[in-house]
């Protein structure tokens, strides 16, 4: 995976599959389209994801879009198995991704939440230095050499925008950047591991207009390469950068298609309604 | 009139602070004015010879090794049955759960009682058993006595942990226990903190080992054997009417109060050094 971007200094899937010869990559070619079929979800007997069946195009940048508590975060955390945690959980349906059904028993947990990176509402850096913080995944999957985690941290450091402001304090420790910047280090630190999804949790509603705008410019650069799927509250920015809208209403997904359409020309009333803003 | 009420309420800050300066350094002179005189080389190499207690030679090396032997065991069986409970409160137990509100309202009850009840009970239940005052004794009862200690200051740590950090290292494919080297770093500087609270009250409590691990002129060689400490040195010296021996107790107080300084400052710098990266 490449970011073209930026002036390419190598490809990390050399480095990663060097050094982790057991981990076997997707190729660039493959497609990370996600398809939901027939995904429903209940927590201690509440029904939360109703009959969901949507397709998630692939380097594309695709929001969920719906009002509090219709299961946006649930259906993200759904597609990186952080769901998993929660007691009293009850999933059936799949949801496919290069051939197989990521929710299946025998699904390797480790490799697939790596391949599909998250990034929070609230930044979460790791109690420990911004260089670690980036290297952290790599090394756990098996990077220790120091040359090969430099170039690394450098590389996705500028791929979130973060590189210029940072490049002289890479050991102090990560807590004491700004919310935004410390927002662009986890983007960096999702990165760092390869994944082909990036699944962002709204993202820069914590963050102030122009660290957000930052980010919002991050992931249109980004889509080139990953596919992205992003919960947003703002319409407005779903309007600016979004290719494939998803509308969730109450565990439902009532409406989902390119953006254009949806926003134009919506074929449900619900969704007519909500972008009108009749209800939030 | 604002500025002086200002000017007041900073007098009266600075006379509080000098106040508790003041204690200390008064406590540190009597200290050392009392004790220095007899403080000597002999005095923490060696065992009390014959005639110790009336001032003949020897020194308290028994009481400082039987501090350290019942702190450390009590300090490592402290943590052992602590960080269980403390994940159990945290991570099993839901925060509004009555079991954990029953426990937090325990571990308070527990954390106020006067260690020389402690003593007792634990003298209560050597009898039953028909044990004599040992080692064992005092470490079971120090160890319990710093548990609630061990218990308040980690469940503390651990309810203001963020636990965003086990949703970050989950999604970047961290397994469990890689998640918990993590997690592991930032409370380590809270287990510092908690663990050296812990010895500094065990190591200075002398209610609590007076009847269960006694007292003893020669270092145990065995758990059942008793054990002299430094709270007790000083006690016991202290209590004779012979002014050599009086000043012997100041010298064991003084032993003491550099143990806890050196620990104190040992744990600053563990905690300070961890906590650099603490979010
Ligand atoms: N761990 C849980 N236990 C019980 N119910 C839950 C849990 N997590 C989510 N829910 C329920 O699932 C529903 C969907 O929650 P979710 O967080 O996915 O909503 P959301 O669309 O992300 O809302 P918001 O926009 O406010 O973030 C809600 O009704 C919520 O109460
Ligand atoms: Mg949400």
């Amino acid at each position: 995976m490449k970011i073209p971007f930026l002036d390419k200094l190598f490809t990390t899937s050399e480095l990663l599959s060097n050094a982790t010869p057991d981990r076997k990559f997707v190729s660039d070619n493959d497609s990370s389209e996600i398809s939901v079929e027939n995904l429903n979800l209940y927590i201690k007997g509440n029904h939360i994801l109703k009959n969901l069946n949507v397709q998630i195009p692939d380097k594309k940048i695709t929001c969920i879009i719906g009002p509090s508590g219709c299961g946006k975060s649930t259906l993200l955390k759904t597609f990186n198995r952080l769901i998993d945690s929660v007691e009293g959980l009850n999933v059936d349906g799949k949801i496919m991704l290069h051939g197989k059904n990521i929710l299946s028993e025998n699904e390797d947990l480790t490799h697939h939440r790596r391949k599909v990176g998250l990034v929070s509402q609230r930044p979460c850096p790791l109690p420990m230095s911004i260089y670690d913080n980036v290297a952290y995944g790599c090394r756990i999957h098996g990077i220790k050499n120091r040359k090969n985690l430099d170039k690394i941290v450098e590389h996705y450091l500028k791929a979130a925008g973060l590189w210029e402001e940072v490049k002289d304090r890479l050991n102090t420790p990560a807590v004491r950047l700004s919310i935004g910047q410390q927002q662009r280090l986890c983007l960096a630190r999702s990165l760092a591991v390869e994944p082909q999804i990036i699944l962002a949790d709204e993202a820069t509603s914590a963050l102030d207009p122009i660290s957000s705008k930052t980010i919002e410019e991050l992931f249109v650069n980004l889509k080139r390469d990953y596919s992205i799927v992003m919960v947003t509250h703002t319409l407005r920015q779903a309007r600016r950068i979004a290719d494939y809208v998803v509308f969730m209403y109450l565990g439902e997904i009532v409406e989902a298609g390119e953006a254009s359409q949806v926003f134009e020309n919506p074929q449900n009333e619900l969704t007519k309604k909500y972008l009108e803003g009749a209800f939030s | 009139m604002k500025h002086f009420e200002e000017q007041m309420m900073r007098f009266l800050m600075f006379v509080a602070t000098l106040i508790v300066f003041g204690f200390v350094f008064s406590i540190v002179y009597a200290i050392l004015k009392q004790g220095w005189g007899s403080m000597s080389w002999d005095m923490i190499t060696k065992l009390p010879g014959g005639g110790f207690y009336i001032g003949k030679e020897g020194g308290f090396l028994n009481a400082i090794v039987g501090s350290l032997y019942i702190v450390g065991a009590s300090t490592i069986l402290g943590l052992i049955i602590s960080i269980p409970v403390v994940f159990f409160l945290n991570v099993y137990l839901k925060s509004q759960s009555k079991t954990a509100y029953i426990a937090r309202l325990a571990y308070d009850v527990l954390f106020g009682i006067p260690s020389i009840v402690y003593g007792a009970f634990g003298f209560t239940i050597m009898i039953y058993f028909g044990l004599r005052t040992s080692v064992l004794g005092g470490i079971i009862v120090i160890t319990l006595l710093i548990i609630p200690i061990f218990i308040r200051s980690m469940d503390e740590v651990a309810r203001n942990f963020p636990r965003d950090i086990l949703d970050a290292t989950y999604s970047l494919g961290a397994t469990r226990w890689e998640t918990i080297a993590v997690v592991l770093r930032q409370i380590a500087p809270g287990i510092a903190t908690a663990t050296l609270l812990s010895i500094g009250r065990a190591i200075g409590d002398a209610a609590a080992v007076l009847f269960t691990s006694g007292y003893s002129d020669s270092i145990p060689t065995s758990l059942s054997q008793p054990a002299a400490t430094l709270p007790l040195a000083v006690f016991f010296q202290l209590s004779s009417p012979i002014k050599e021996v009086q000043n012997r107790a100041y010298a064991a107080a003084l032993v003491l109060t550099i143990i806890v300084l050196i620990l104190s400052i040992l744990g600053r710098l563990i905690s300070s050094k961890f906590s650099k990266n603490k979010l």
